[in-house]
């Protein structure tokens, strides 16, 4: 008996954590109707579960030096010699585990660098948007300040001045990359004040703090995830391109890390397809889906777009 | 006239503008019996809806009532103190915006913000604001279980019904719908209209119908005001400023809406011209340079309002004359600007 009613329980919480998960599910607007999108959301979530996983599936740590049963350096070996399963470096690591530690930093810089960048736009473009007057003008101008800086050379700077690290990626976006982000929301929140609820919250004696949260940011919202999509590729796609220059860090094995390194290493030469196609490949997957999810998004935020 | 619920007096509400100001309400007056609909009606720009939201005193921030009583229930809300305002709205005076799809927020249900209003203003508990919920929906026709439902899935005639529920939840006295139906195809203004009525009735509410078509005022309110370039230019009974109007603007009025009656040969007779700028108003009777019938006194000093009949009340000098007026009102020809 005691059992039964224990299982009931366990049913009714297991269902209404269901339900609230649901709930959740519901108030993201995934973009489920959109093949495209749901592809890239499928994408991601293979990544994300490489990303934590990492450690069970790479065979080896990304930056170990293996060698080979008779005491040889195990370096430039052809995929499946000697077991390795995408082959290994000219300094003898292996690839197929580089790739999945690589997935990684990619997801690490990227997710960090769109919650920054969504964060610091939403809370630029609302405070400019709703207050107005000298604020907003103080803000979009140092918007046209960021828009002014050119991004690539900025990081360049950047990570010469600081240790080189991924989280100067991260940390250059977050001080340039907040402009796009904090226009639009600008651009939205303008209209949004004037919305007949807005107006009533503040007949009421709401707070600006109060209507903010409670109605400015949750119509937001959509918008803020959307340009935190697009920041995820940008971001990732930036330190592949940072790494590949030479100013990313040697210590943390990127997919841009991995290109430097096959393309120090002559692996075009050696016809190495295996070292330098998969990360390309990988940085192609993540950034597309990105992509692809963004555009599911534009068209729930935008119906009239159409295709 | 003795138990009107809401007496305006004199209103002047004027906008600051950054060369200096402009009164969009310049010296109204008229008065909302208890338990009738009146009808506010003008021309685009002709302050009806200043004067609307006057009453509320919910105006734009570069607004101001410069003169004049707006006494409801006794007490003159021109002077109350602003922080004892917020006792009166909604729980006495309840506004229906014009967009209702504009004055809901999107991103809550509609039953959240109904309850809003019940628990936050009405100090309601819990499960009295769910009760009344419910009421309110059957009130205004809409099955209870849609409460649940964001804005965006409901059609534009069913947010507005909403709107009017939100409005109704305190139980007001006065009920300011701000053109509630502007936005609505004909057969759905229909259906709202009659709820309104109906409401209206079941509830004895005083409502404020704000619009600028005659043909919603004439199949729903009591009275009318006939407001022209920021002045009452006619207030009484519907069927009397409708059948016999005592102002040149409303005979021009009625000539240029369709009439389903008479079988006329179709043709409208506008008026012509537009309303001045109430920066620079004219001397005088405002209406007199569009008037076909304005006299040299029209054009020097402002008419008073006198009444022609019981409750009905008109602006113009030549106001006693209505009779002959009105023959000649009749006639396009009246109305031709001379080439």
């Amino acid at each position: 008996m005691r059992n039964a009613t224990a299982e009931k329980s366990h049913v009714t919480i297991a269902a209404k954590a269901i339900g609230a998960f649901r709930h959740v599910f519901q108030r993201l607007r995934l973009p489920l109707r959109d093949p495209f999108a749901v592809a890239g959301l499928c994408i991601y979530l293979l990544f994300a579960l490489t990303a934590i996983c990492a450690n069970v599936i790479a065979p080896y740590p990304a930056t170990e030096i293996l060698f080979n049963p008779d005491f040889t350096l195990a370096a430039d070996l052809r995929p499946g010699e000697n077991g390795f399963l995408l082959g290994t470096t000219s300094l003898g690591r292996d690839i197929f585990s580089q790739i999945v530690y690589g997935t990684r930093s990619a997801l690490l810089i990227g997710l960090t660098a769109a919650v920054i960048v969504a964060l610091i736009g939403s809370i630029v473009g609302v405070v400019a948007g709703y207050f107005g007057g000298w604020v907003d003008t103080l803000l979009m101008r140092l918007a046209d300040i960021a828009f002014g800086i050119p991004f690539l050379p900025f990081v360049i700077v950047l990570a010469a001045f600081l240790e080189p690290s991924i989280w100067n990626v991260v940390f250059a976006m977050a001080l340039v990359l907040w402009r796009d982000t904090a226009r639009v929301i600008r651009s939205q929140v303008l209209t949004l004040r004037t919305r007949g609820y807005v107006d009533a919250a503040r007949v009421c004696g709401s707070s600006d703090l109060k209507i903010l949260l409670r109605h400015i940011a949750p119509n937001i919202m959509p918008l803020a995830f959307l340009y935190g999509s697009i920041a995820i590729g940008w971001a990732i796609l930036t330190e592949a391109s940072i790494s590949f220059l030479g100013f990313g860090d040697p210590e943390s094995i990127s997919w841009g890390y991995m290109l430097q390194d096959a393309f120090a290493n002559q692996a075009l030469g050696k016809q190495a397809y295996y070292w330098f196609l998969p990360p390309g490949i990988c940085i192609i997957l993540i950034v597309s889906a990105g992509f692809f999810i963004t555009r599911g998004y534009e068209q729930i935020l935008f119906p009239k777009l159409g295709r | 006239m003795t138990e009107a619920l809401l007496s305006v007096r004199d209103l002047r509400v004027s906008y600051k503008l950054s060369h200096g100001s402009l009164d969009a309400v310049d010296g109204a007056s008229f008065e909302v019996p208890q338990g009738s609909i009146v009808g506010l009606v003008g021309e685009s720009g002709c302050g009806k809806s200043t004067a609307a939201r006057a009453l509320t005193r919910v105006i734009a921030d570069n607004a101001a009532i410069t003169g004049g009583q707006i006494v409801f229930d006794g007490r003159d809300i021109a002077r109350i103190p602003e922080r004892n305002m917020n006792a009166l709205r909604w729980r006495e005076i309840a506004f229906v915006p014009q967009s209702a799809m504009n004055s809901l927020d999107p991103v809550y249900t509609v039953e959240s913000q109904l309850n809003e209003v019940l628990r936050k203003r009405g100090g309601m508990g819990r499960s009295d604001a769910r009760k009344r919920c419910e009421e309110l929906f059957e009130l205004v026709g809409i099955e209870t279980s849609r409460l649940k439902d964001y804005p965006h899935h409901f059609s534009g005639g069913m947010r507005q019904r909403v709107a009017i529920a939100i409005a109704l939840a305190l139980k007001p006295k006065l009920v300011i719908a701000d053109e509630p139906v502007t936005a609505l195809d004909v057969i759905v203004q229909r259906q709202i209209l009659d709820q309104l009525r109906d409401l209206q009735q079941q509830l004895g509410l005083s409502v404020i119908l704000v619009t600028h078509d005659i043909s919603v005022v004439a199949y729903i309110c009591d009275r009318t005001v006939v407001m022209y370039a920021g002045r009452v230019s006619e207030e009484g009974p519907v069927k009397a400023v409708l059948r016999q109007p005592a102002h040149p603007y409303s005979m021009g009025l009625k000539n240029a809406f369709p009439d389903l009656q008479s079988s006329a040969s179709g043709v409208l007779t506008p008026i012509e011209g537009a309303p001045p700028s109430l920066a620079e108003p004219p001397p005088g009777c405002r209406f007199a340079p569009r008037c076909p019938f304005a006299a040299e006194l029209c054009r020097q000093t402002a008419p008073l309002s006198e009444e022609v009949s019981p409750g009905h009340a008109a602006a113009c000098h030549r106001a006693s004359e209505a009779g002959v007026l009105r023959s000649q009102a009749a006639l396009p020809q009246t109305w031709m600007v001379p080439a």
